[in-house]
């Protein structure tokens, strides 16, 4: 192997747009909102004169930092997020999301993936249509679903002849709410994952299903001996990454609404989730930034946490 | 299949009952699946081209009876209405869509121009040039992909806001700089990038320097022809993140500037509220029109890039 010369220089050059950009709007704010939710009654103005005009002789007991002030260093942002029922509230949403609509998702992704994969007549036709969510726009289609949901013009109530049954309008109930982000988080995550899954199916080798066929194998015992096992780095994958997703769940929910809010009129936060808590915490002037990423570190450290658990249980029972 | 001869007749005719009730059930599972996932999409289509008469009846319709194409031309020119003291205002705002469609494209463009400049540079360092760091640097960049970007979100805003006059500013430009800076890199397309580059022979780029061929003129005239199908992958996946990005335009831009909206916040705000109004005056139709004027371009572009959409899917943990 014939060794060539370092280039450092070159490696330098080519890095620096990536690396400078990414140290701006990346690294920054990593550190930065780590910082922020460790400062007491944290709040940002817009530039200097603002912070120095607003708060400087109002009380002397700030300390100004990055176009802030703060009172002192502790864990207030976390105390005060804690006992906010919108973000416990956010907390329940969320983890509904998670551990109810995402499991739900990647089995029957899973199911139709295999399905796909074992029969022949018009299999493009139906991949075609799988994938058709794919690329669409959240919020175009929730509006749709709220369409469908609608509590006088729906499909849904016109079908099932449910009239005057509240699911996204005023006067819905969580339950009824949550189903329609169920439904419509199903819809819309099938499929990423029927688009993996088909990809991991296409790299099993034939000879084991040809074996199986020989010993004339139920279907179903050969979808959880031989089609799981050998997918499961993929399903892990898919877990893994949908659980991320879900946890950061905002537009869904803004889209089906149709408010601009996480709940319909008049409990406009019937569905916040962490990600709309978040950035409830600012858009105005001088809010208190440190809640809004007390809020963020502890979803960071949520997903860290679900990582960690994941490549352990990876190493259990995943088959290279 | 000659290998069921080895089963003896009762077994067979047995086994062949059982198939053929799987592929029944298969195909019964699948066409299910793939209603669900259609009927929004031609439930909005078809919605969207009822007049108001039909979205309010209480008669089950999926077809329009009569087809109202005028939906389409009222989205432009809204719909004006007296209030009760007998002013005229809008029941329903007309939606800028040449300004959104104008705007997506040229932020679109901007952004998968510098993400496309940006990432080959350094997918090229990390794959071809020797320096002294490259894995641990390439590992520190993969790692920050598993931090939510909504944590970005707030520190983004805050630089921004501090450093420059961009955030809601009335300035298009300015608006469109706040919108394209902080996303033109990005560590998959990197990473995406750096796989390809990985697969071109290290001979060529040997024989090249053998050739006295600068880096530079070896990265232009071969590794970037030979990742064209890669390359095509990231335009297209990064022009539909352009198109369905939500969350920072509706920081940045100031939605009272409706000659500022992209997509996604352009149709949000025609919406906003709107989903609450009955009975003849039901805008149900209109925002459905919406819906399907921002989906269609979507779909179409779908179909026609599909492979290299696909193709960028199976490797990504992310959507859009």
């Amino acid at each position: 192997m014939l060794e060539y010369k370092k280039d450092g220089w070159k490696a330098a050059l080519c890095l620096a747009p990536s690396l400078l950009l990414m140290c701006v709007f990346t690294f920054w704010p990593i550190i930065n909102s780590f910082i922020m939710s460790f400062l007491n009654n944290y709040h940002f103005a817009l530039n200097r004169e603002d912070v120095y005009n607003t708060f400087m002789g109002v009380e002397k007991s700030y300390t100004y930092i990055m176009g802030g002030r703060f009172t002192g260093i502790g864990i207030q942002n976390f105390i005060t997020l804690f006992r906010d029922k919108d973000f416990l509230m956010a907390l329940k949403n969320t983890a509904f999301i998670v551990f109810i609509s995402v499991p739900a998702t990647v089995i029957i992704a899973l199911l139709i993936a295999v399905g796909l994969n074992s029969i022949k007549a018009f299999r493009g036709f139906f991949q075609t249509i799988f994938f058709l969510p794919y690329v669409t726009n959240t919020i175009a289609l929730g509006l749709v679903f709220n369409s469908l949901f609608h509590v006088d013009y729906g499909l849904v109530n016109k079908l099932f002849n449910l009239v005057g049954t509240s699911w996204i309008n005023s006067g819905a109930t969580w339950g009824r709410a949550m189903f329609v982000l169920f439904i419509y988080s199903i819809w819309d995550g099938l499929a990423f994952k029927i688009i993996v899954f088909l990809s991991g199916l296409q790299n099993i080798d034939k000879q084991y299903y040809q074996a199986a066929q020989i010993d004339a194998t139920p279907r179903w015992r050969v979808f959880t001996r031989i089609t799981v096992p050998l997918l499961s780095p993929m399903i892990l994958y898919i877990t893994i990454t949908s659980f991320m997703g879900a946890f950061k769940v905002y537009s869904s929910v803004i889209g089906i609404f149709g408010t601009g809010r996480y709940g319909p009129v008049g409990n406009e936060k019937l569905l916040i989730t962490i990600v709309g808590y978040v950035y409830e915490q600012f858009g105005v002037q001088g809010m208190p930034f440190g809640v809004g990423s007390a809020g963020s570190t502890v979803l960071f450290l949520i997903i860290l946490l679900i990582t960690l658990v994941q490549m352990q249980v990876s190493k259990k029972w995943v088959h290279y | 299949m000659e290998r069921e001869l080895y089963l003896n007749p009762k077994e067979l005719k047995r086994y062949k009952i059982g198939t053929g009730i799987g592929r029944f059930f298969t195909y019964l599972y699948v066409i299910i699946m793939a209603v669900f996932i259609v009927v929004p999409f031609l439930w909005m289509i078809f919605s969207s081209l009822k007049p108001t008469e039909e979205i309010i009846s209480r008669e089950i319709t999926f077809l329009p009876r009569t087809w109202a194409w005028s939906n389409y031309s009222k989205l432009f020119t809204g719909i004006q209405s007296i209030d009760p003291y007998g002013q005229p205002y809008y029941s329903f705002k007309p939606i800028p869509f040449h300004w959104m469609f104008f705007n997506t494209i040229v932020v679109g463009f901007f952004t998968t121009a510098g993400t496309v400049v940006t990432t080959i540079l350094a997918a090229f360092a990390f794959s071809r040039l020797n320096f002294k760091g490259r894995e641990t640097l390439f590992t520190i960049l993969l790692a920050t992909m598993m931090i939510p970007g909504e944590v970005f979100v707030i520190t983004n805003y805050m630089t921004l806001s501090r450093y420059t006059g961009w955030i809601k500013s009335a300035n298009h430009l300015e608006n469109y700089a706040a919108l394209i800076f902080p996303f033109i890199t990005s560590v998959f397309y990197t990473f995406f990038l750096r796989q390809t580059f990985k697969q071109i022979p290290n001979e060529l780029y040997l024989a090249a320097k053998v050739d006295g061929t600068s880096d530079f003129k070896y990265l232009m005239k071969v590794m970037i022809p030979l990742s064209q199908a890669t390359i095509t992958t990231i335009i297209i996946l990064s022009m539909i993140g352009t198109w369905n990005a939500y969350i920072w335009p509706s920081f940045v831009t100031n939605s009272i500037y409706t000659e500022q909206l992209l997509v996604s916040n352009g149709l949000m705000a025609g919406l906003r509220g709107a989903s609450e109004t009955t009975g003849p005056n039901s805008v149900l139709n209109l925002q459905l029109a919406a819906s399907t004027m921002v989906t269609v371009p979507l779909l179409i572009i779908f179909f026609s890039f599909k492979k290299y959409i696909l193709r960028g899917v199976s490797r990504s943990g992310i959507k859009g």
